[in-house]
């Protein structure tokens, strides 16, 4: 692989952060070329480049490494590269420069953080990527986004200040910036751990993600939806193997937000929690951190970034063709838009793990790994969010979506580049599903696991048929929750009410406090101290003149006019006599007597 | 310029199809059970028809406590808008 040594390990965050700053300057075909062209290098690049470390510089007595590159970073270099593509590709018609530089930029922080190589690196593109992440948010343009991304890069913020702290704590222990695993042991593990954990939305710490992805650009979402959560899986993954906590946290993530999607009106926050019950999945199998599990994390992470993105796209293109994407507003799209129907249900059927579809192959090896540890509770549970997925994001979307009652709405398919990028999507799902070798070839460690059993293949089968037998019969009897224009409070409550009554609390008593605060110090101290210091003068002299005009028998009314005259001549310094000049004179001569 | 559309489910006799096939899945899939070689990790895995009991179970429950979840938590849509 010597043959190409000018890229070899060239930093692939580099290459798209430094593309970003150039699509303003480019126009028409080669910007979608450029666009497509990037991802499609470090792609190439990543390929050609063996395992190793790349573009280590010292930085003020640290070693930074740009590219540390292993069979785990790998995988997730490689889909991350494939999922800008295809977002890209899907992207490509909308004309807007912000998104793609945002885009851009976020999947350059995303691919930053794979391969860091130690802490500090690491930091900075997670910043980068928390950042370029808001403009896909705020690029909508709606009071509502505005909102979500300003609530969305603060507890962004927060997250980020959790793993620097952990990171100098960690530094300051162990004298080395350079990290692998990790493991929860002291306060600085915990805050890295924390930071990592906002965001991979684990619960409570999730609301910023159903609250925030519906709220972004259409394309917007595809890119939102692979990178950061996506970023967390794998450090997690690199830092916390076999973390007990992490199977519990992972288990109550998969069941929680099931809830919440078969509640939602919204369809894209139906994905963003069906989004957060997937990464459960990982979050389990990162706990479990055997072979198995870790493989299973792996290759569902890269399976579902895919399915996830195709499912964004798809809703993504009703919401670009009709303007709605409310359950309540939607309904019966299959008649005019039956490609987007179809690549809907293929990313459906490869969430709800169907077998020949791509989360089939991917979840049943954490669902195993579960298994073989013994994990009773955790296995139940994780059976019961595979039906549940099924329930919300493999029926339900699809359902009200193209199905459903009829809404009236004759849209047409959405333009050809999203098609294609649907398509290319949905082929690659099915392709996985069906052959999982590439993808198990790339996996950390050696696949020693077969899908395709008769006893799995018919276990998940009735698991997801009967599941939607329940739907059907709930539906027919009018028991299933009826769509409904609303909202579901979820711990983003805590936030969003506490802090504005936070902010009132702070605002009455702070208020308060400072106009206290100018009452007694602006208005009636200082006050009172410039008068002394404009006429202090004055008034001494005229109390020291007293005597001698007495002596004097000087007229009342003379008096007057002297010490009036007295008065204006020190206020405009006709004589030269400061109160702060006269108090230095007295306290040096007082000086001078004292020594 | 319209397209021509797609009607299928339009007509009740194409959804009462579309079910019978569905009846019958499900019904295939019951049948076969008793044939496939088991090996589960835990023994309820092995015990007939485990997993179509699971999964209805499963879905009823979540549907189940989904309402009265959403007793709880439901509000306006603009909840937050009036609160700021």
């Amino acid at each position: 692989m010597n043959t190409i040594p000018l890229i070899t390990g060239f930093p692939a965050a580099l290459l798209f952060i430094g593309g970003a700053v150039l699509v303003p300057a480019l126009k028409g075909k080669i910007k979608s070329a450029f666009l497509l062209g990037l991802p499609a290098l470090a792609f190439f690049v990543l390929l050609c480049t063996p395992d190793g470390s790349y573009g280590s510089f010292p930085v003020l007595n640290h070693e930074l490494t740009l590219v540390k590159i292993d069979a785990l970073s790998r995988v997730f270099g490689f889909i991350f590269c494939i999922v800008t593509l295809l977002g890209m590709m899907f992207a490509a018609g909308i004309g807007d420069d912000l998104q793609y530089c945002s885009a851009l930029a976020y999947g350059g922080g995303a691919l930053g953080v794979t391969f860091a190589g130690d802490v500090f690196s690491l930091y900075i593109f997670w910043e980068i990527m928390a950042v370029a992440s808001t403009f896909l948010i705020l690029a909508r343009k709606t009071d509502a986004s505005q909102t979500a991304a300003v609530r969305y890069i603060l507890v962004h913020i927060v997250g980020g200040l959790c793993l620097l702290a952990g990171i100098i704590l960690y530094v300051d222990r162990t004298g080395a910036t350079a990290f692998g695993f990790i493991g929860l042991d002291g306060v600085d593990s915990y805050l890295i751990f924390l930071g990592i954990a906002v965001n991979a939305a684990i619960p409570p710490l999730h609301p910023w993600l159903s609250d925030a992805y519906p709220e972004a650009t259409v394309p917007g979402a595809v890119f939102l939806s692979a990178f950061t959560t996506k970023s967390a899986v794998y450090l997690m993954a690199r830092m916390f193997p076999g973390t007990e906590l992490l199977i519990w946290l992972g288990a109550v993530m998969t069941a929680i937000p099931i809830f919440y999607a078969v509640l939602e009106n919204d369809i894209r926050r139906v994905l963003a929690y069906s989004l957060i019950n997937q990464v459960g999945f990982m979050m389990c199998g990162i706990g479990i951190g055997t072979a198995l599990a870790i493989n299973g994390t792996v290759s569902h992470a890269f399976c579902h970034i895919l399915y996830k993105a195709l499912l964004f796209m798809a809703a993504g293109s009703v919401l670009h063709v009709t303007g709605k994407i409310r359950c309540t507003d939607l309904g019966g799209l299959y008649r005019t838009m039956p490609l987007t129907c179809l690549f809907c249900i293929v990313g459906a059927a490869s969430i709800s793990a169907f077998p020949l579809f791509s989360g089939f192959v991917s979840k049943s090896m954490i669902i195993s790994a579960a298994a073989h540890h013994k994990l009773v509770i955790v296995w139940l549970m994780l059976q019961f969010a595979s039906a549940g997925v099924f329930h919300h994001a493999g029926i339900k979307v699809p359902f009200f979506m193209f199905f459903g009652h009829d809404s009236g709405i004759r849209a047409q398919e959405p333009p050809r580049n999203m098609l294609w990028a649907m398509g290319i999507t949905a082929f690659i799902c099915m392709f996985l599903g069906i052959y999982p070798y590439p993808l198990y070839a790339v996996l950390p460690y050696p696949v020693d696991y077969i899908p395709y059993t008769g006893a799995h293949v018919v276990g998940q089968l009735q698991l997801l048929m009967f599941g939607a037998l329940a739907f059907c019969l709930l539906i027919l009897s009018g028991y299933y929750p009826a769509e409904m224009r609303a909202i579901n409070l979820d711990t983003d409550w805590f936030y969003r009410t506490l802090s504005s009554r936070f902010y009132r609390a702070s605002a009455s008593a702070l208020n308060r406090l400072n106009r206290s605060c100018e009452a007694i110090l602006v208005q009636a101290f200082t006050a009172k101290l410039t008068r002394w210091a404009e006429d202090g003068t004055a008034r001494l002299l005229i109390i020291a003149m007293q005597p001698v005009w007495k002596a004097m028998q000087v007229p009342e009314t003379r008096q007057a006019q002297h010490s009036s005259r007295m008065v204006l001549l020190i206020r405009n310094s006709a004589v030269p006599v400061g109160i702060s000049v006269a108090g230095a004179a007295l306290l040096l001569s007082a000086l001078y007597y004292l020594h | 310029m319209m397209k021509k559309e797609l009607r299928i489910f339009d007509d009740p006799k194409h959804v009462k199809r579309f079910l019978l096939v569905f009846y019958g899945c499900l019904l295939a899939l019951l049948c076969i059970d008793p044939f496939i070689h088991k090996h589960g990790e835990f023994p309820w895995e092995d015990a007939p028809e485990f997993f179509a009991a699971y999964g209805f179970v499963s879905c009823v429950l979540l549907i189940f406590v989904a309402r009265i979840l959403r007793r709880l938590v439901k509000r306006d849509e603009n909840y937050y808008d009036k609160r700021t």
